[in-house]
């Protein structure tokens, strides 16, 4: 750890802040991302399903 | 056949050939944020005059640098809505909001912290800092606005030209030092004159951080206009079934 004198509490509540920040907008960003992807993964799949089961219906 | 810019307008396009780029650029954030960030705070000296807290630089300026260049990008991009009407471009804008309005926070929080003991003061009216806050504020209108409309089309057309306005202000926080010669703010921290800019034992550091903060943006911008397309695409097709 460098020695930062006076001004330790200044330095570091900034790298503090920033870095805080940085690591919610990655984390929210990652967790809005899977959402997204599972969701119209899952819509997709449903679909599919269905389609499966009214084509089978119609054969029957 | 030459590959034209406009074809990662197909959504498919831009899928596929983000897919295959997002880990590199991601690595190379990594990379880039943590040799920057690492030198910068504990291999740098202390400046003559500011004490250790010109350490503060390397997530300072980095962050002020994005703040307005995210703004100037959702321009370019919300232009080629405007003029083109390419969706992926104008969930690109959509998208990048965020990330700007985090990296003006930052800096509004570090320059705060920096300017305590500096110049004896938390806030100041200056040109500069005051044209920062209103850029944030937009920040915070173009997103607002996106949430407010149902209508992704009117929702991207209203958003295009607040962006279209509020350019004003980002150009106002790049040169509002220079245009006004008063206030607190210094002048631009790089130059191309090298009498002006800062010593090489901060510049090196800071290039590595500002290479860092432009691939974190790159980064989250691709990661989250994946999301908005694939959000876009569901709605669409939540909407086709009910018309069904």
């Amino acid at each position: 750890m460098p020695d930062l004198g006076k001004y330790a509490v200044e330095v570091l509540s900034a790298y503090g802040v920033s870095l805080a920040f940085l690591v919610l907008l990655v984390a929210w960003t990652l967790y809005q991302g899977a959402k997204a992807k599972e969701a119209l993964r899952s819509y997709e799949e449903r679909r599919a399903q269905d389609g499966r089961a009214s084509s089978k219906e119609a054969a029957e | 056949m030459p590959m034209s810019i406009w074809e990662y307008a197909n959504p498919k396009k831009f899928m596929q050939t983000s897919s295959a780029v997002l880990p590199w650029v991601a690595g190379l954030t990594v990379i880039c944020l943590v040799v920057g960030l690492v030198w910068g705070f504990f291999f740098t000296p202390d400046d003559f005059r500011q004490g250790s807290t010109v350490k503060i630089i390397y997530v300072h300026v980095p962050s002020a640098m994005m703040a307005i260049n995210v703004w100037v990008m959702m321009l370019v991009t919300s232009l080629i809505w405007i003029i083109r009407r390419h969706h992926v471009s104008v969930l690109a804008a959509k998208a990048a909001a965020p990330i700007g309005a985090t990296m003006t926070v930052i800096a509004l929080f570090t320059g705060a912290i920096w300017g305590q003991p500096m110049w004896g003061t938390w806030w100041e009216w200056d040109p500069r800092l005051t044209s920062f806050l209103i850029l944030f504020l937009f920040y915070l209108g173009y997103i607002a606005l996106w949430s407010a409309i149902e209508n992704s089309d009117t929702a991207a057309d209203l958003t295009s030209i607040l962006c279209l306005v509020g350019s004003v202000f980002a150009v106002l926080s790049r040169y509002a030092a220079q245009f006004w010669n008063q206030g607190l703010h210094q002048g631009a921290t790089l130059s191309l004159d090298k009498e002006e800019n800062i010593s090489d034992v901060f510049y090196y550091p800071l290039l590595f951080c500002l290479a860092g903060f432009v691939l974190l943006f790159v980064t989250l911008l691709l990661i989250r206009t994946r999301t908005e397309i694939r959000s876009r695409r569901l709605k669409a097709l939540r909407l086709r079934e009910r018309m069904a």
